[in-house]
């Protein structure tokens, strides 16, 4: 069963798919290199699964390519295409017993002895055991294991996972996490994973793509997105951020002067999105850091003062909120690594950051201050 | 890997309810509820079966009006096969052709109803069930009317050459097979509309995404899911056209008679009551023998 077609990158050029008048992905293109584990990150209702339909050829794009390699197989039937899905649903065919379920594909592509195959593939996915039971008789996890082994099976070129892991409890998703890399990493076959919880879009990806409304807002190596991020949407959705609306000079000797709410700061050149006009000075909640008062400050460290109006401890760290002078709340964590003394709710308390993790964003001028509502979930929660 | 070995293997069956915990009454309430139905079975279904098993017995020299005696005379059975096996043979022909037919025209039928007609799906079942609102006799005499001799259908055939200019479509066996599939279709399309109403179109989407053709996918995954209402429509349909003999009375002529207007004659014009009666007992017997075979293919998933 070795493939004639040539292998190659997925390309997505100027894909759009419209539903009458309303535009679910827009003028959409990325490439995922061979062999790599890609994330689509977004919220729901970006256009993650019609996306994810195109490729897989269930959904007849509006206009743009889909190329494997150098072929465009957008117009093809999705039986012709080397693609693969593993859907929200997991779609197994109830009549059909798990080994028959894990044959499906090599069978309707005239394959007699399938029995080796299958069984390797079910050991893969540790469900050796479980060939004659019927898919209403597995767990979900089960079921979601059985999904990708039909899929893995006929060893595509590209499989589509359509948030597999949405139906499975925090422990058993994590793990699946894990042995889905694992298993990525072992086939070598291209990985593009759908999914709206950023932490898995993190852990697992090779390259992150943020999705939003239709659009790529960002797209690149996990860490880089959440370091330095694109947008405001990005760095909002991609963990926390306090975003401050100041206005930025432009730059002089490598840096970025900034004024927001009165006070001056400054950015490395390198960490600007935008050096002038109206900006959003961005700071992660982590790299924020609580001292009592002003000279307590390390040098070269940029600070604003404020009052600190909550404290919820989660045990691996302290999330604080600080109210400024101008009243916008910023997010503080500090890690619970006992070095950091509590600080009171109701004192007063300064915040500092190394300029070097700060981040300048453009913004528009009706953009005022953004942070982050303290949510209970997904960040750091689970860490 | 050895992470998975911890992944629970099933969910945990609910305790069984202790022995103790039912009281007399409940075990005793099943069965009480039952009670009216096995009455009525037994009074109108039992008791005329017995009787009618009798019947059969009867000496055949016998009549209404001399009265019969009960001989045990098993030779009526060999007797009203010899003479009327063309009849039993016709009627499972006739049954077997308009279920060809009906399948071919009720399938498609029920699959659009089901998948593809959205918010019209109320309106085209309701379209299946209404001829059933006026009698199954009147509805077979507007056959008669639309396929008689100086009717607009065998004017219009005559003219285009698809019938002789003497041919006719009335008193054939053409009409006879084209009632019975007509008046019985209904008690296909329900059963199986039921069936592929419950089909999840995106295990259509994941057998074309698995390089099923449309072909492949219907029949790996359509027509297997759709089983139990193609099997339960089989049935409603081929038991009683088989039965059948109003079809055959009104649009065909003797040469199309079923076994159905053969005991219909025999209880009501030749009063031959023991030929009747085993020619009934025949009729049932050897429709059981069709369904239990068709039910035992049809348990086996195998059956196309
Ligand atoms: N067949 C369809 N007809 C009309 N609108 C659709 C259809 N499929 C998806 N949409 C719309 O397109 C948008 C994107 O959908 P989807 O790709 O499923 O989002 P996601 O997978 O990111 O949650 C949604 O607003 C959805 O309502
Ligand atoms: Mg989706």
């Amino acid at each position: 069963m070795t493939r004639e077609t040539p292998a190659g990158d997925l390309r997505l050029a100027n894909l759009t798919k419209r539903f009458g008048i309303f535009t679910a992905v827009d003028d959409l293109s990325l490439t995922v290199p061979q062999g790599s584990f890609f994330a689509l990150l977004g919220a729901s209702g970006c256009g993650k699964t019609t996306t994810l339909r195109m490729i897989a050829g269930l959904e007849e794009p509006t206009g743009g390519q889909v190329l494997l390699g150098d072929r465009d197989i957008a117009r093809l039937r999705p039986y012709k295409r080397p693609v693969n899905t593993v859907f929200q649903s997991y779609a197994l065919f109830p009549h059909l017993n798990i080994f028959e379920n894990v044959a499906f594909g090599l069978r309707r592509r005239g394959i007699r002895s399938v029995d080796d195959e299958v069984m390797r593939m079910l050991s893969l996915v540790q469900l050796d055991d479980y060939g004659s039971r019927r898919p209403a008789q597995l767990s979900g996890g089960q079921q979601q294991r059985v999904a990708l082994a039909r899929a893995l099976i006929n060893r595509p070129q590209v499989l589509l996972l359509d948030e597999p892991l949405g139906a499975l409890d925090l422990k058993l998703r994590r793990q699946m996490q894990i042995e889905l890399k694992r298993i990525q990493t072992e086939v070598g076959i291209t990985f593009v994973h759908v999914t709206h919880d950023q932490e898995e879009a993190m852990t697992m990806a090779d390259t992150v793509a943020v999705m939003n409304a239709g659009r790529i807002e960002q797209l690149g190596a996990p860490a880089d997105i959440y370091e330095f991020p694109a947008t405001a949407f990005v760095a909002n959705f991609l963990g926390q951020s306090n975003l401050l609306a100041g206005e930025a000079a432009g730059t002089a000797g490598g840096e970025v002067a900034v004024t927001a709410h009165g006070a001056r700061f400054s950015v490395p050149a390198g960490r600007a999105r935008s050096d002038r006009g109206l900006v959003h000075l961005g700071v992660r909640p982590e790299k924020l850091h609580l001292v009592g008062s002003a000279d307590q400050v390390p040098a070269g460290h940029q600070h604003v003062t404020g009052v600190v109006t909550d404290a919820s401890y989660v045990g691996v760290s302290t999330q604080y909120l600080l109210r400024t002078g101008w009243g916008t709340e910023l997010s503080v964590f500090t890690a619970n690594s006992g070095a950091a003394t509590q600080v009171p709710v109701g004192s007063e308390a300064v915040a500092y950051w190394d300029a070097r993790h700060a981040f300048l964003l453009s913004r528009d001028a009706a953009d005022s201050d953004r942070t982050a509502p303290v949510v209970d979930e997904p960040v750091g929660a689970s860490s | 890997m050895t992470v998975l070995a911890q992944v629970p293997t099933g969910s945990g069956q609910p305790p069984p309810t202790p022995p103790a915990a039912r009281s007399g009454r409940h075990r005793l309430l099943p069965y009480l509820l039952l009670l009216p139905g096995a009455a009525w079975l037994l009074v109108f279904f039992g008791v005329p079966l017995v009787q009618l098993a009798a019947a059969s017995l009867y000496d055949p020299s016998g009549s209404l009006s001399t009265g019969y005696a009960l001989t045990w005379a098993f030779g009526n059975y060999p007797d009203v096969l010899q003479a009327y096996w063309p009849q039993f043979l016709r009627s499972f022909g006739y049954a077997g052709i308009a279920l060809v037919l009906a399948l071919l025209l009720g399938y498609p039928l029920a699959y659009a109803i089901a998948q593809k007609a959205g918010r019209w799906k109320n309106l085209l079942l309701v379209c299946v069930i209404a001829p059933m609102f006026t009698s199954f006799l009147v509805r077979t005499l507007a056959w008669k009317t639309i396929l008689s001799d100086n009717g607009a259908l065998v004017g219009l055939l005559r003219d285009v050459h698809l019938l002789a200019p003497d041919g006719r479509l009335l008193a054939t066996p053409f009409a006879v097979v084209l009632g019975l599939t007509y008046n019985f279709l209904p008690f296909l399309v329900l059963p199986l509309y039921a069936s592929l109403e419950r089909l999840d179109h995106r295990l259509l989407e994941a057998a074309s995404d698995l390089y099923a053709s449309p072909v492949q996918a219907f029949r790996r995954v359509t027509l297997p899911l759709s089983m139990p209402g193609l099997v339960a429509g089989t049935l409603l349909f081929f038991i009683p056209a088989s039965g059948d003999y109003i079809n055959a009375e009104l649009l065909g002529t003797p040469n199309e008679y079923m076994i159905g207007n053969v005991i219909d004659s025999a209880f009501l014009v030749r009063l031959d009551y023991p030929q009747g009666a085993a020619l009934s007992f025949l009729l049932m017997a050897a429709i059981l023998a069709v369904v239990f075979g068709y039910l035992r293919r049809a348990g086996t998933e195998e059956v196309l």
